[in-house]
């Protein structure tokens, strides 16, 4: 049972942050604290790849003359950790394009209230 | 070789049209504009060579870099993924044709960047459909939805939040995603849909594939406007610049079908998500009541892109339900309606958009029957259209509907039957609201002066830039309805999977 708990801790690690990237995005007011809580929701994932590659007693996918080429179980695959940089500038642009948008929405209406800017909203719809 | 490599031709020439334009159009404005038409045009063409060559030789692929899948990615080009590509396609030039004029009315968009945006998105969007490889699939996704959330935001006051909201529920279904691609990349190791597709069954029974499918459904949901998973898209399609919502609705859900359909029918298997695990029951009740909720939703609103954007949410709904019915006449219905709302929807929004150059506004409630004296092609098109989304024959709108009617009573799914039988009476009661208004409505006013200064109904119609576009969308509707069984016997009863 406690095999099953330490063995998988960085699955246990991913699926914290990930639930509280969830919460943050779907609970939260605030537009900035939404979209802190999607980036830990989306670095859960790059962990959650990365975690899935790893491997204990293995090391770099280069060629090494003592292991040989035949000896794939020896080298830890690399395809997640490559995938997972281009899901990192995802993030990033994502992360960029966001801000933007805080930005503009707050010079308009001067709060990043949900509640508040909601209610703002539906007076500009009325006028 | 250019013929030989036209299967990656598209996105290509849309990509480096998209980061050149801001480049070579930054002295002279108007070059942004031709450029996109060239890169636009070009794309269609090669989408119609696609299309006969796919035809002619059947399914085309294409390794990038001569890597042979699964360790390179690879383009597939098949009835389906062809036709989809030139759907997107036209539409995407017809709605840019529409644009000249109304890019400069709009007072806070700058041409150059947004031109930029908009192939960037189309570049998504051909990059989506056109991929055999998962992870190849989530770039282009996220590539098409950056660009969207820059479109949808340089629309009215409201738009930055709109957008903003959007990107959170996007990237969260493109996380899910992504999280999908991983969950089956730990169990098949492989990332290239066709070797997933040999390999998935025999772990049909491991609890992780079924996380993984799930994970995905939920995803595409989230792109494609399933019923509870909608929330973004009202707001969005409103308060987006007319270009914007006249690109993004007819193709930008329709990306999210096409994915949702790829990957349960051609990579997961049609018996084992029908059979096994239902997914696709669950999508067509989720659909009926987008359905039904969309087109009641529609009927409250009083703007008219806001009634627009409801009534995609529920045909949306049409195409999950012919996805849910997991036979072939439903699936046709589904492939059909993509094409045939891609173009209803595409001239409704460009409609609206019209109107709100001539009027100042698109209220329902305050059109009379002066505008169909001010603008009598526009109004003409508007009417076809509508009638095409009632489900009138001979317009397209009928012949998509009466493949899924067929595909209920296939399956004897009653429930179905009866559900798109009442929102085609729902759809009617939308748009014969605001077509009594457009012909009918006389001019009510307080005063006679009023009365005279409302009563100019010398002829204004649009820019023919702005009105021949809805034109040939409008005639597009009658003309392709006539033709839909050569569409359907030629093109797509070849896209139906192994095993429906």
């Amino acid at each position: 049972m406690i095999d099953f708990f330490l063995g998988h801790y960085g699955y246990w690690f991913a699926i914290l942050l990930m639930c509280l990237g969830l919460y943050g995005t779907i609970m939260k007011k605030n537009l900035i604290k939404k979209l802190i809580g999607m980036t830990i929701f989306q670095t859960s994932i790059i962990i959650f790849f990365v975690a899935s590659s790893s491997k204990w007693g293995a090391t770099v996918p280069i060629l090494d003359e003592k292991i040989g080429v035949a000896n794939t179980a020896k080298y830890i695959n690399p395809l997640p950790h490559t995938l997972m940089l281009t899901a990192i500038v995802v993030g990033v642009a994502t992360m960029g394009v966001a801000l933007a948008l805080v930005i503009t929405t707050y010079l308009r209406y001067k709060t990043l209230d949900e509640s508040v800017l909601l209610k703002r909203m539906k007076k500009d719809n009325d006028n | 070789m250019i013929i030989r490599n036209s299967a990656a031709l598209i996105p290509l020439i849309l990509l480096f049209t998209a980061v050149s334009i801001p480049i070579v159009a930054l002295k002279k404005k108007q070059i942004a504009f031709f450029m996109v038409m060239i890169a636009t045009s070009l794309s269609v063409i090669v989408s119609f060579y696609n299309i006969f060559r796919v035809l002619k030789v059947g399914t085309i692929h294409y390794h990038f870099g001569g890597w042979i899948p699964p360790i390179g990615i690879e383009y597939v080009l098949d009835p389906l993924s062809s036709f989809i590509c030139l759907v997107i396609n036209v539409i995407a030039l017809l709605v840019l044709i529409h644009s000249k004029k109304i890019i400069e009315m709009e007072s806070n968009i700058k041409s150059v960047p947004y031109y930029a945006l908009v192939l960037l998105m189309l570049t998504g969007f051909n990059g989506i459909v056109l991929t055999g490889d998962f992870f190849n699939l989530y770039v282009f996704l996220e590539i098409c939805s950056l660009a969207m959330y820059g479109l949808i935001s340089v629309g009215g006051k409201q738009a930055p939040v709109a957008a903003f909201r959007y990107l959170i529920m996007g990237t969260v279904g493109g996380s899910f995603y992504l999280l999908g691609v991983g969950f089956l990349y730990i169990k098949t190791g492989s990332l290239n849909m066709a070797d997933v597709r040999s390999i998935v069954p025999h772990l049909y029974n491991e609890p992780t594939v079924i996380v993984a499918i799930s994970l995905m459904v939920i995803g595409f949901g989230i792109k494609m406007a399933v019923f509870p998973l909608h929330g973004w898209l009202p707001d969005a399609y409103t308060y987006a610049p007319t270009t914007s919502s006249a690109l993004i609705a007819p193709t930008g859900t329709k990306i999210g079908a096409y994915a949702m359909l790829r990957i349960l029918f051609f990579v997961f298997g049609v018996n084992y998500v029908s059979k096994t695990l239902h997914i696709t029951d669950i999508l067509a009740w989720l659909s009926a009541i987008g359905i039904i909720y969309g087109s009641i939703m529609a009927i409250a609103q009083k703007e008219m892109k806001r009634m627009l954007a409801y009534s995609s949410v529920s045909q949306i709904g049409y195409i999950g339900l012919g996805i849910g019915l997991c036979n072939p006449l439903g699936l046709i219905g589904a492939v059909l309606h993509v094409m045939n709302h891609a173009i209803m929807k595409a001239c409704l929004f460009l409609v609206a958009g019209n109107y709100r150059v001539k009027l100042g506004h698109s209220n329902i409630f305050k059109l009379n029957d002066n505008i169909r004296k001010k603008m009598p092609w526009t109004t003409a098109a508007f009417t076809v259209a509508a009638l095409s989304m009632v489900g009138i024959p001979p317009t397209l709108g009928f012949f998509s509907k009466w493949y899924l009617a067929l595909g209920t009573i296939k399956n004897s799914s009653w429930i179905f039957l009866a559900v798109l039988l009442i929102s085609s009476l729902l759809n009617a009661v939308y748009f014969f609201r605001v077509l009594e208004k457009v012909y009918l409505k006389p001019i009510k006013s307080n005063s006679l002066e009023e009365f005279n200064t409302l009563k100019n109904d010398k002829r204004d119609e649009v820019s023919s830039s702005a009105l021949i576009p809805v034109l040939i969308l409008s005639v597009a509707l009658i003309v392709l309805g006539l033709l839909n069984t050569i569409i359907v016997k030629g093109i797509i009863e070849k896209m139906i999977p192994a095993g429906m």
